[in-house]
C-alpha cells in the first residue's frame, strides 16, 4: 500500500521533474516557483524586482491587479493595457502562494490570517518575521539596499526562487549566515 | 572589405532608424488626431513645468518631467521614489532591461504610449493631449 502511494506521488510530480535537470528538482520545491514569463518580467520588472507570484496569495493579486488599484500602485501609476493586465493577473493567480507546492510559498500562505489581504509583500507575517533582524544599518541606511522592496539586493539566488540563509549576501556587510551569530 | 564596412555601418544605424520610425509613426498618428504642427520649443517649456492637480481631495504639486528625468533630459534620470536609473531621453540612448540586455530607448509604439499615459497621469493627473505628446517627441528629437 505504502509503495503504491509513493508511486502515485512520484508520478504526480514526474512531469515537473522531466522538465528540468534531475538535481534541480529538489531545489524547485524548496523555495518559491521562479517566474520565467517574459511579459511578467518586462511589465513588472521594468520598475521594481519582478516578485514571484508565490510570495502572495491569490486574493492579494486579484486585488492588486484591479484597474483602479493599478492606477494608484503604492503611489505610482502602473496602468497596463487590458490585454496585458488580464494575462498577468491569470499568471499571478495560477502561481499564487495559497495553491503552490513550493515549501516557502506554503509557509507564506499559512502565516496570513484568512481575513487579511496583504498587498505589500513585506507585510506578510512570515516574511515580516524573517526580516526582523534586518535593522536600519543593513537596509534603510545601507546605500546599496535602501529598502526591503529590493529583495535582490541581498537574496542572490532569488531568480531561482531560493531564499536560504547561505544565499543572502548583504552589501557592505557580507553573508548573513556568517554575520548573524556575531 | 567594402561589404564588411557596409554591414557594420548598417548594424549601428539600424537601431536608430527603428527608433526614428517609432517616433515618426507616433507624430503621424497624433496629426491624424488633429494635432500639430509640433514644436520642440513647446516640448522643452513643458518639460520643467509644474501643474498642480487634485487627487482624492489632496493637492499634488511640485511634479514635472524633470522630477525623475532631470531638467537636462540628455542625462540619466532617477526615479523619485525607487531610485531606479532611467535612461536619457535622447534617440541614441539605450535602456538596460531586467536581464541586463541593452534596448533602444524608443523601441515600440506600445511602450511609448504606455509610459506617456503613466507618466502624464503621475505628473499632471491627466493623460497628455496628442499635441503635448508630439511636442515632447520633437523635443527629444532635437536633443
Amino acid at each position: 500500500m505504502k509503495k503504491l502511494l509513493l508511486l502515485t506521488l512520484v508520478m504526480m510530480f514526474s512531469h515537473q521533474a522531466m522538465a528540468d535537470p534531475f538535481l534541480s528538482t529538489f531545489f524547485r520545491f524548496k523555495g518559491v516557483k521562479p517566474m520565467d514569463n517574459d511579459l511578467y518580467n518586462e511589465s513588472c520588472g521594468e520598475c521594481h524586482y519582478a516578485y514571484q507570484a508565490g510570495l502572495l496569495p491569490k486574493r492579494s493579486w486579484e486585488k492588486m491587479m484591479l484597474p483602479e488599484e493599478l492606477e494608484d500602485h503604492f503611489g505610482e501609476v502602473a496602468e497596463l493595457d487590458e490585454e496585458d493586465r488580464v494575462e498577468l493577473l491569470n499568471l499571478l493567480v495560477e502561481n499564487a502562494a495559497d495553491t503552490s507546492f513550493y515549501k516557502r510559498s506554503m509557509k507564506i500562505s499559512r502565516s496570513i490570517p484568512e481575513d487579511a489581504t496583504p498587498l505589500r509583500i513585506t507585510e506578510v507575517p512570515y516574511i515580516k518575521r524573517k526580516h526582523k533582524p534586518m535593522t536600519d544599518k543593513y537596509v534603510k541606511n545601507n546605500p546599496k539596499v535602501k529598502s526591503l522592496i529590493n529583495c535582490n539586493a541581498c537574496h542572490r539566488e532569488i531568480d531561482k526562487g531560493i531564499f536560504d540563509d547561505d544565499t543572502i549576501l548583504i552589501p557592505n556587510y557580507g553573508y548573513w549566515s556568517e554575520i548573524k551569530d556575531d | 572589405m567594402k561589404k564588411a564596412i557596409i554591414l557594420v555601418a548598417t548594424l549601428f544605424v539600424t537601431p536608430m532608424l527603428a527608433q526614428a520610425n517609432v517616433i515618426e509613426e507616433r507624430l503621424d498618428a497624433y496629426k491624424a488626431e488633429g494635432a500639430g504642427p509640433f514644436s520642440a520649443e513647446a516640448g522643452k517649456a513643458m518639460w520643467t513645468k509644474e501643474i498642480p492637480f487634485e487627487k482624492k481631495g489632496e493637492i499634488i504639486k511640485g511634479r514635472s518631467c524633470a522630477t525623475c528625468h532631470n531638467a537636462d533630459p540628455t542625462t540619466p534620470g532617477k526615479h523619485a521614489k525607487t531610485g531606479k536609473v532611467i535612461a536619457p531621453m535622447t534617440l541614441g540612448a539605450v535602456s538596460i532591461n531586467r536581464k541586463g540586455e541593452e534596448e533602444p530607448r524608443f523601441s515600440t509604439v506600445k511602450k511609448v504610449e504606455k509610459w506617456f499615459k503613466r507618466n502624464c497621469k503621475w505628473t499632471y493627473g491627466r493623460e497628455c493631449t496628442p499635441q503635448e505628446k508630439g511636442d515632447f517627441l520633437m523635443y527629444f528629437k532635437s536633443l
